[in-house]
């Protein structure tokens, strides 16, 4: 029977890894044009996945969901901040969830 | 003690859009923490592993490993699978890290480079602010911990309606960090649209589908991302603001 802290720190141990090596490893720009403009795009492609259409299955009908992301992405156009966005989606969500689910 | 001007600012700014995340967080680590508490965990356990981890899937997946007893190599290798895409978010970082950056930030930036952290930290422009990613750090993580921690010791108490509004949080932030840069960028504008497209399909098409989403989300950002270095490559320096 291993103790759940042995598993903790093996997990913590694999994760730190993963996070670490590169902001310690890549010192300097890298040269390369294609691997720049790679890296360049990562963030928007992987929280643009992550986001759709999970948003939509998050919620309890996913129709609440749609509506969060319809007025998040009106928000987040019309300039507002982080918390204001977030806190659009959450507020759309609870009146959508108030009308929809009894 | 005597900081550099601007550093309390940048440390304030990180708490101020630290907040919405730690809200999501608190939703989510709460949910996660009626996992843990199924898996056998105590709440103080629940609560070194969301300090220590800081990551919703891989501790899902942890949990239930647990739970089934599972080998330390098994809990190695799927914590591997399912957090790889912290490599990629890192290595992104890595390249927005100021020459006159004391090195020790490296290992304590790397320590809290999550899905909403590390979107904050790269959406502020310039080069990376590391008491920003503090900032942040110190109202989400507590948070995250907090939040399992209470749902291994409670379970079921938050209403439903309020764990499924506060649960967009997190993605309502990701559209604040995604969209205006798309607005003023068509390549940009293309990658948020095509990772849409693409992420829904993958989970609906048969095939992709019996991925976990953690090796979906890496495969689609590899994919999508190397597509659009092909197509629209990036000026030479100075760009990226």
């Amino acid at each position: 029977m291993v103790s759940n802290y042995v598993y903790i720190l093996v997990a913590f141990g694999v994760i730190y890894a993963i996070r670490v090596l590169p902001l310690t490893l890549i010192r300097r720009p890298l040269r390369s044009r294609f691997l720049r403009s790679f890296l360049y795009y990562v963030p928007y492609v992987t929280l643009a996945v992550m986001t759709f259409p999970a948003i939509v299955e998050a919620t309890a009908v996913p129709a609440a969901g749609a509506l969060a992301l319809a007025a998040g992405i009106a928000a987040a156009l019309l300039g507002g901040s982080l918390l204001t966005v977030a806190g659009t989606c959450c507020a759309v969500v609870f009146l959508a969830e108030l009308i929809l689910v009894r | 003690m005597k900081r550099k001007a601007g550093a309390g600012s940048a440390f304030a700014e990180g708490v101020r859009d630290g907040i919405p995340i730690a809200l999501g967080y608190f939703a989510v680590a709460f949910s996660l923490g009626i996992a843990a508490r199924d898996a056998g965990l105590t709440p103080l356990q629940g609560f070194i592993a969301s300090v220590l981890c800081t990551a919703s899937a891989g501790e899902h997946a942890l949990f239930t490993l647990i739970g089934a007893g599972a080998a330390c190599w098994e809990v190695a290798l799927v914590t591997l699978i399912t957090n790889a895409r912290y490599f990629l978010m890192s290595c992104a970082l890595s390249q927005r890290i100021s020459p006159e950056m004391a090195d020790g930030h490296r290992f304590l930036v790397g320590a809290a480079v999550t899905d909403e952290i590390f979107g904050i930290s790269i959406a502020r422009p310039g080069p990376l602010e590391p008491r920003y990613h503090y900032g942040a750090m110190a109202v989400a993580v507590p948070a995250w911990a907090l939040g399992t921690a209470l749902g291994i010791l409670m379970g079921t108490v938050l209403p439903a309606r309020l764990v499924s509004a506060l649960g967009v949080a997190l993605y309502g932030m990701f559209l604040a960090i995604i969209v205006p840069p798309a607005k003023k960028e068509l390549s940009v504008a293309l990658c948020v649209g095509a990772g849409f497209l693409c992420s829904w399909v993958a989970g609906a098409l048969p095939a992709l589908r019996t991925l976990s989403a953690g090796t979906r989300t890496i495969l689609l950002t590899v994919g999508l991302s190397a597509l659009a270095a092909l197509v629209f490559p990036r000026k030479e320096e100075g760009d990226g603001q």
